[in-house]
């Protein structure tokens, strides 16, 4: 599915990621770990194509990013779903209309989906907010719309950049479980986060590999996690 | 090309919605076709005025020529006479006719008043010529006229004809010219506006392409916006062009050129085109603009 071969990142002359090699198989769960700075976000922006490794190769569904079209860019991120740090959400759009967006976009039907859409709105809890404009949403309301849209595309890869930074321990466990049946739904999931506590969790639960960058270097975190 | 702009006028209000309303740059551009709608229709019809007049020009003047006799007193009555003879037997020639005073008198009253004694003058006698098919041959009509009637001397207007038909085509050519340049002028308008457009909704794009939007679809939202406020504001700018010119002054003999500007017939027709172009304008500009920024942007 995902596959990176001695892949590195510079940006402005500065070596922010290097040596990198891992492979993300079909239906596996991973977490990205490692200090604030280490370069996680970088690496899930590899990931999802919105950065090129400056060396190395990086093939995502069998095909080397660097031979890709735009077009072909966009198929790919059409079958990623992406929980961005910052949400990303379009601000004059209520948060249906938001969660909606990447079917929209991608000329998907939208109707067949509204049903979808409002279970995934009872599910995070954020029924009400339905037709409020992201600005008013608080920051963990947010996140948790942003993992409902970025699932309501069923995308075979589900990438999510500290998705529980803003929620409660609570709220942290159900949006766990919910990417946990997602995993046993045969969905590839990869998580940056800082928390220890929704690593050890998770591992109770589904086989999860542990990432961990350090000193720009991505390696296989041990039994010490 | 003709489903991309039935799609552009049917839309897809849902993905209207993606791109938010920009008020400011849609009066620009709808204000932009306008105004350039309005040029656009006048300079059509000044272009097809100036055609016409050369055209009537050209016809009026190639069928006719006139025999102008200067001579004294005593030979001037028998030199008109020969020349008379010699144009009633000269082919090519349908009819010619010896003005009267009064007609001399009235060609010469805006200079010199009503009052002119014109038996006291030694005004010269005019004779009008009206060709038929292909006209004489002038060369062979002066060599007789110089043998029979020295004092004659034939003027088939070419000296004036060809100065007058040659600056009504530069006239013609200077509308066209205009034409063309209000056309680049609203590409290149429209093409700042979507470009300001496009970077002002900078986030918009970067978000939708992160969800998996293609290109085509971020321009198709842009390029269906440009292209309708270009076709809705050329459409009022044409259609305040042709209303002013309707009701321009009617023509009237003494209406020499001004009266003439306007259209006539089916040329009436002719300013539907002007929205037309526009709107293909402002899809072409924003199009190109649109994905030469996403490109720049990626």
């Amino acid at each position: 599915m995902l596959e990176l071969k001695k892949a590195a990142f510079d940006y402005a002359g500065k070596e922010i990621l290097t040596d990198m090699s891992v492979t993300l198989a079909p239906g596996t769960f991973h977490f990205l770990t490692g200090p604030s700075g280490s370069g996680k976000t970088t690496f899930l922006k590899l990931c999802y194509q919105d950065l090129i490794p400056s060396s190395g190769t990086l093939h995502i569904f069998g095909k080397d990013v660097r031979a890709m079209d735009r077009d072909d860019v966009a198929s790919v991120r059409q079958r990623i779903g992406v929980v961005h740090q910052d949400c990303q959400f379009l601000d004059h759009l209520t948060m249906s209309e938001n969660i909606l967006l990447p079917l929209q976009v991608t000329g998907h039907e939208v109707a067949s989906k509204l049903r979808d859409m409002q279970e995934l709105m009872v599910w995070t809890g954020l029924s009400d907010q339905m037709e409020l404009l992201p600005p008013v949403l608080s920051g963990g309301e947010r996140q948790r719309a942003a993992l409902a849209r970025a699932v309501i595309m069923s995308p075979e890869l589900i990438i999510a950049d500290e998705p529980t930074g803003n929620l409660d321990w609570d709220m942290a466990q159900r949006m766990l479980t919910l990417l946990i049946e997602l995993n046993k739904m045969g969905k590839t999931i990869l998580i940056a986060t800082h928390d220890m506590n929704l690593i050890r969790m998770a591992k109770n639960q589904v086989a999860a590999r542990v990432l961990r960058i350090r000193q720009r270097h991505l390696e296989l975190a041990g039994a010490e996690l | 090309m003709i489903g991309r702009f039935g799609a552009i006028l049917t839309g897809d209000r849902q993905a209207d919605r993606v791109v938010p309303p920009t008020g400011y740059t849609a009066n620009l551009t709808a204000f932009t076709a306008a105004a350039m709608a309005f040029l656009s229709v006048f300079a059509l019809a000044l272009s097809l005025a100036t055609d016409r007049l050369a055209t009537r020009w050209s016809e009026e003047l190639a069928q006719t020529a006139t025999v102008r006799i200067s001579a004294p007193d005593g030979q001037l009555s028998r030199q008109a006479e020969a020349v008379m003879r010699i144009l009633d037997t000269t082919p090519g020639i349908r009819s010619a006719r010896m003005m009267t005073n009064e007609e001399q008198l009235k060609l010469l009253e805006p200079w010199f008043g009503p009052d002119l004694p014109l038996d006291t003058l030694p005004i010269p006698r005019l004779i009008e010529v009206v060709e038929s098919g292909d006209g004489p041959d002038m060369a062979g009509l002066r060599l007789r006229l110089a043998a029979e009637a020295p004092g004659a001397v034939l003027d088939d207007h070419s000296r004036w004809r060809k100065p007058l038909i040659s600056a009504a085509s530069r006239l013609r050519a200077l509308g066209v010219f205009s034409i063309l340049l209000i056309l680049g002028s609203t590409a290149a308008m429209i093409t700042l506006a979507a470009q300001s457009a496009l970077a002002a909704n900078a986030q918009v794009i970067t978000v939708v392409r992160l969800i998996g939007a293609r290109d085509a679809y971020i321009v198709r939202a842009f390029v269906r916006r440009f292209t309708l406020r270009a076709l809705f504001g050329a459409l009022f700018g044409t259609v305040l062009a042709m209303l002013s010119i309707y009701f321009l002054p009617s023509a009237a003999d003494e209406g020499a050129f001004l009266t003439g500007l306007g259209f006539q017939g089916w040329h009436w027709v002719l300013p539907v085109v002007v929205p037309v172009i526009a709107a293909v304008l402002a899809f072409w500009a924003t199009r190109i603009a649109a994905f030469r920024v996403l490109r720049r942007m990626a």
